[in-house]
């Protein structure tokens, strides 16, 4: 795989506070790549300084090799899909859609044509004269889209592209721009807090905290082996115990719920049932542990045979290869 | 008791309007009396309007109050839209201390600006006359202009620039296809209600004017002290009539939505 973007040393402080520290970021060619990370976790700053909005305090960013950082936005062969998506209001759809193609002066035999291939692939030939305030937040979304793929990019930049849509849409959307970059082999990177989305669209996810990068990998290595306290806690949902500093992170579905009495050899700890909720595929059960302030989650699946009761003794056990040792 | 207290309430707010407007009222009113006296009322007519466009030195202060009201309003516009563009891209702190000195200008009694301008302009030797009162119209009608379109940049966020950038429009590309058609109805409203400003003003004017840039409002001025004519009730008539005009105007193209171009009310 080819290196498309490459972030060496990147750094960023307002007014003399550090946002991103310092550090370094390969993307590759045609991969779909997130961002993920509760807001105010720099996401977004990184986002803009690789389109060109924001300058980076220190350190480069390089597009085929090539330096970026003191290139502007509108000499950068990248497009990006704004979060309000910041259609022009004053334009129809097609206006909107050319925009791109204009401002480089393309002919306008080639702007018709790509414009109707453009209107085809995001299925809004029909809505090409309507202003943006008379279409529907998902056909916005979509001329976003339109307008940016257009003018074919080498990287296409999203932020929260669906954040302002409700949910069901947000999902039939998020297969859509899979399919999407799968077919047009544009690399993607992509902002978002929301995890599902990020585990179901992404190669790989950089989650991010506090202007860091945690841990950057596939969703199945992130979700399977977090490496970080953070990362462990934040995607998915995990119980964490602490034993001489080393913090270690068992899922609650990897959890397994004995009678205290049978099995001793698989126990780990004793506890009574908290709580148990029922979610129709799964109930969750909380476990209070003896003596330790601590509560653990165990998902327990229909068919389990054992339906436990708030107050009934508990023994619960994992297998060895379920831990994951967290380094910080 | 509501009943009571609604009633009250409503004729309260009747006894403000007729308050305010009461003197204006009567005004219109004289204007079209067919009496050289204003106590008495003889009947209708047109006359003192028909006379008034017989009137050579009422034709002459209207021509300069219009050529003057054009000149300097749309140089106030293109200044004050200027300036607005240019606050917008300091960091908060300059452009708080910038629209403060903006402002400035507005709450300042208009007498001292008077004098303050026929000082300047004597200062520099500058013959009073209609390019002093141009320049002093600019200087009190710009902050208008800035205050109008400063707001209506502030509703457009800058998302929609960087948009038009992140899509290969240069600064200039972006300022001619995005920002200005946004804030076009700004502008407009600021133009109008410089115009207005300028057409309206007296105080400014009467100190910075020169023997042959009489404007409207200062012949007035120079009727009324040879006694209230029905000629003078006429034409504030219509100077009244064309500065509400204008100002609804001005304030229909400020409201209109920047969203999808309605204007709405």
């Amino acid at each position: 795989m080819k290196t498309i973007i490459h972030l060496d040393s990147i750094e960023k402080s307002f007014h003399g506070t550090v946002v991103v520290p310092s550090f370094s970021l390969s993307i590759e060619e045609g991969e779909f790549l997130t961002l993920l990370g509760p807001s105010g976790c720099g996401k977004t700053t990184l986002l803009r300084m690789i389109a060109g909005f924001e300058e980076p305090t220190s350190g480069d960013i390089f597009l085929d090799e090539k330096p970026l950082t003191h290139v502007p936005p509108y000499q950068r062969d990248m497009n990006m899909v704004f979060q309000q998506y910041a259609l022009f209001p004053h334009m129809t759809v097609e206006q909107n859609i050319l925009f791109g193609l204009k401002m480089k002066k393309v002919s306008a035999a080639e702007q018709k044509q790509r414009l109707e291939e453009v209107l085809q692939y995001v299925q809004l030939t029909e809505l090409r004269k309507r202003t943006p305030k008379q279409l529907s937040g998902g056909q916005q979304q979509r001329v976003a889209i339109a307008r940016a793929i257009i003018n074919n990019p080498r990287v296409l930049l999203l932020d929260e592209p669906l954040g302002a849509l409700d949910y069901q849409l947000r999902k039939s959307l998020q297969l859509e721009l899979k399919n999407l970059q799968k077919n047009l082999g544009i690399t993607f990177i992509y902002v978002t807090h929301d995890q599902e989305e990020a585990m179901a669209m992404s190669d790989r996810i950089a989650v991010m905290n506090k202007g860091r990068i945690e841990q950057i990998a596939s969703p199945a290595e992130i979700y399977n082996h977090p490496q970080t306290l953070f990362v462990a806690t934040f995607i998915g949902e995990n119980n964490i115990f602490r034993d001489n500093g080393t913090n270690t992170a068992v899922r609650p579905e990897k959890i397994k719920l004995y009678q205290p009495e049978a099995d001793k050899d698989k126990h780990k700890k004793l506890g009574t049932i908290a709580d148990a909720v029922f979610l129709g595929n799964l109930r969750k059960v909380f476990i209070r542990l003896d003596g330790q302030d601590m509560t653990v989650m165990a998902h327990q699946y229909a068919g389990d045979g054992l339906d436990w009761k708030v107050g009934d003794r508990v023994a619960i056990g994992w297998a060895q290869t379920d831990e994951v040792i967290l380094t910080c | 008791m509501k009943t009571w207290r609604r009633h009250t309430l409503s004729g309260y707010s009747w006894l403000m309007l007729v308050f305010l407007y009461l003197p204006i009222a009567i005004l219109v009113l004289y204007s079209f009396n067919d009496s050289r006296i204003n106590a008495t009322w003889n009947g209708f007519t047109w006359k003192w309007y028909v006379s008034l466009f017989d009137n050579r030195q009422v034709m002459q202060a209207l021509m300069n109050s219009l050529s003057i009201g054009v000149i300097s309003s749309v140089l106030a516009t293109v200044l004050g839209t200027a300036a607005s563009l240019a606050i917008k891209h300091y960091s908060l702190r300059w452009r708080n201390v910038v629209n403060g000195l903006i402002y400035l200008p507005i709450v300042i009694p208009e007498i001292m600006m008077g004098l303050a301008l026929l000082v300047l302009f004597s200062q520099v030797h500058m013959e009073l006359g209609k390019w002093t009162l141009i320049m002093a119209h600019v200087t009190f009608s710009m902050p208008y202009v800035m205050v109008i379109v400063s707001a209506r940049l502030a509703d457009m966020g800058k998302e929609l620039e960087e948009a038009a950038q992140d899509l290969g429009a240069t600064p200039w590309g972006t300022l001619r296809h995005v920002t200005l058609p946004l804030i076009m109805p700004g502008i407009v409203a600021g133009f109008l209600m410089s115009f207005t400003l300028s057409l309206d003003d007296f105080i400014i004017s009467f100190f910075v004017a020169g023997p042959n840039s009489t404007t409207l409002p200062l012949y007035i001025y120079g009727l009324v002290k040879r006694g209230v004519s029905p000629e003078v009730n006429a034409l504030s008539t219509l100077l009244i009539a064309s500065t509400v005009l204008l100002v609804i105007i001005a304030e229909l193209f400020r409201r209109k939505d920047s969203k999808n171009g309605q204007i709405h009310f």
